[in-house]
């Protein structure tokens, strides 16, 4: 059953000739219970869409159904009670700085009616939930990026929501921070089966924890499905873009050359894989692009490479690629 | 030099403390009124204007026509104008009790301003994540806007005592009572010039007091800051900021 379904959503800001055509004919459906992930580059719409969930945002036309709601022909009273079943995490944490931890946590049960024990006894709960119960007697600017991020979920959880919407929340955190927050609501979803939304610029985000991907291009969804699909065979620029290493593709070499694309998610740099796989295997792969880094002793990022002619050598290359720790492959397809 | 102060306060002495009473009891008197109205005229400055949430285009108009003309009259030309207003709120429009409703009328637009400012220094992002949690304007105005802001809202405080402080001076030249009125009767009129000169030592006086305590009280209950280190350098005033802090 899907929980969200937007059919034909615009929204503009503006009017006449400084209109500007934010989101353009948006049609999705997310699933109960699963992780969705929205990627698009900075400008696509992506924050837009998802305040027209929650109606922080009004769309111009088009319906937002949520829960079986239509959002938009809520009065403001209906839209105040719906929105605690929608709840948002932010890229700035946006904790209320003059609150303690606990009293942060408490805030929307604060105005939700739930009398002051009862929110104390679930917001520790929730602190507990998050790894955070030593905190809570802290204000957040005593807390790190990823603490505050983990206050910000124990709120949006006050409310038993049926959908936390995720904006950018791991963009202002370091990659082990990013990890251990999305490992976060990986579990939270399976533990209390809230469906996630994630609107991110990073494709190892959507790598690490969604099911499916919706790609938005300049206010327009450029494609979406499972995400294992979308990355083995991306069907349209924007997700080329997304999806290759550099903007590289395999339509620019010929027609038959196999390739695949190597995802490193942190496993350590000290293991040369390319060379180890040309030496002890004896199989010499193409580096065609690659957007590696190196954080920490920890690799991360992304490879497209050319697999040799002969299948067995390639089989061999693969399965080899595939056994090694925190390093994923898939066979990119090749498009006329 | 102790007999000439000792003379000195022997035929001034009640006259001043009296004018420090007086001048205390006006600026405090009226910065409570002054607030009352001037709080709520700026959360709707802030609520109604464009970007508010709650905007309403022709509330927000209006408002900030208003806080504006109260802003650009002259105190001491309004002083005159709501005379007969001010009779009639609180019979007379002289002494200590003449002064406090022009004071009133005149710092009302200027704090509303300081509100306005001080709110909207708070992080919009905090403002939409309680409205992603369904808070409806009241609560959002009471449990995020003003506790977010109380820090700024008391270093406002303290420029708007001083304001309406150097108001009462001015209220004095036309028979309002307190330190103005004394410096311009014996000062001014009389030509005694020490007895003029002692109410602007105590003016300055109480301005830095003033100021010293909010710019501490503002520091002490602001939790963005660490306030481990210099939170009982200034002990005396930690029961004040208890007082505040419970509210």
């Amino acid at each position: 059953m899907s929980i969200i379904q937007i059919r034909h959503l615009y929204k503009t800001f503006g009017t006449g000739e400084s209109a500007v055509h934010a989101l353009e004919d948006i049609n999705l459906d997310i699933q109960e219970g699963e992780i969705y992930g929205i990627i698009g580059l900075s400008g696509a719409g992506k924050s837009t869409l998802v305040r027209c969930m929650n109606l922080l945002e009004r769309p111009t036309s088009g319906t937002v159904i949520v829960d079986g709601k239509d959002m938009t022909s809520l009065s403001d009273r209906e839209l105040r009670l719906a929105r605690r079943n929608v709840t948002m995490i932010f890229q700035s944490f946006n904790l209320l700085m003059q609150r303690t931890v606990l009293k942060n946590v408490c805030f929307p049960m604060e105005i939700s009616g739930v009398p002051a024990a009862k929110a104390r006894k679930r917001a520790l709960e929730l602190l507990e939930l998050v790894g955070l119960s030593e905190k809570a007697d802290a204000y957040p600017s005593q807390l790190s990026g990823g603490q505050k991020q983990r206050v910000a979920i124990a709120r949006a959880l006050a409310t038993d929501p049926k959908v936390l919407l995720c904006d950018e929340a791991t963009s202002a955190l370091d990659p082990t921070t990013t990890a251990s927050i999305l490992g976060l609501l990986k579990d939270l979803n399976e533990k209390l089966g809230v469906t996630v939304v994630v609107i991110t610029h990073q494709m190892s985000v959507i790598e690490e924890i969604c099911s499916r991907v919706a790609i938005l291009d300049g206010g327009i969804l450029a494609e979406q499905g499972k995400v294992e699909d979308i990355f083995s065979d991306p069907h349209t620029d924007a997700a080329r873009r997304l999806v290759y290493p550099g903007g590289v593709s395999i339509q620019q070499y010929p027609a038959g050359t196999r390739a695949i694309r190597v995802a490193f998610n942190g496993g350590t740099v000290y293991q040369p894989l390319i060379a180890t796989l040309a030496i002890d295997l004896g199989v010499k792969v193409n580096i065609l692009g690659a957007d590696t880094r190196n954080i920490e002793g920890k690799a991360f990022g992304t490879m497209l490479l050319a697999l040799p002619d002969d299948p067995n050598s390639a089989a061999k290359a693969l399965s080899y690629i595939r056994a090694q720790p925190n390093v994923s492959a898939e066979e990119v397809e090749y498009h006329a | 030099m102790l007999e000439t102060i000792s003379a000195f306060w022997a035929e001034y002495g009640t006259v001043l403390t009296d004018g420090v009473w007086d001048t205390l009891f006006m600026v405090v008197v009226s910065t409570v009124f002054a607030y009352l109205i001037g709080v709520p005229l700026g959360v709707a400055l802030i609520v109604t204007q464009p970007q508010g949430i709650r905007p309403h285009r022709g509330v927000y108009r209006v408002l900030d026509w208003i806080v504006n003309i109260g802003r650009s009259i002259p105190f001491i030309i309004l002083m005159v104008a709501v005379m007969p207003f001010t009779r009639l709120v609180v019979g007379t429009t002289i002494g200590v009790k003449g002064a406090i409703p022009p004071l009133v009328i005149s710092a009302a637009p200027f704090i509303a301003r300081m509100v306005e400012t001080s709110l909207s220094e708070v992080d919009a992002g905090v403002v939409e994540a309680a409205q992603s949690m369904g808070a409806s304007t009241l609560q959002t105005v009471w449990k995020v806007y003003l506790p977010e802001a109380k820090p700024s809202l008391i270093l406002g405080g303290a420029i708007s005592l001083v304001t309406i402080l150097a108001y009462t001076a001015i209220a004095g030249t036309v028979g309002a009572g307190g330190l103005g009125d004394i410096a311009v009767r014996y000062g001014h009129q009389r030509g005694i010039t020490s007895v003029m000169w002692v109410t602007v030592v105590f003016l300055v006086i109480l301005v830095q007091v003033v100021q010293l305590v909010f710019n501490w009280l503002s520091r002490r209950i602001d939790k963005r800051l660490d306030q481990t280190a210099d939170a009982k350098k200034f002990a005396p005033l930690e029961l004040l900021a208890r007082f505040v802090h419970t509210k």
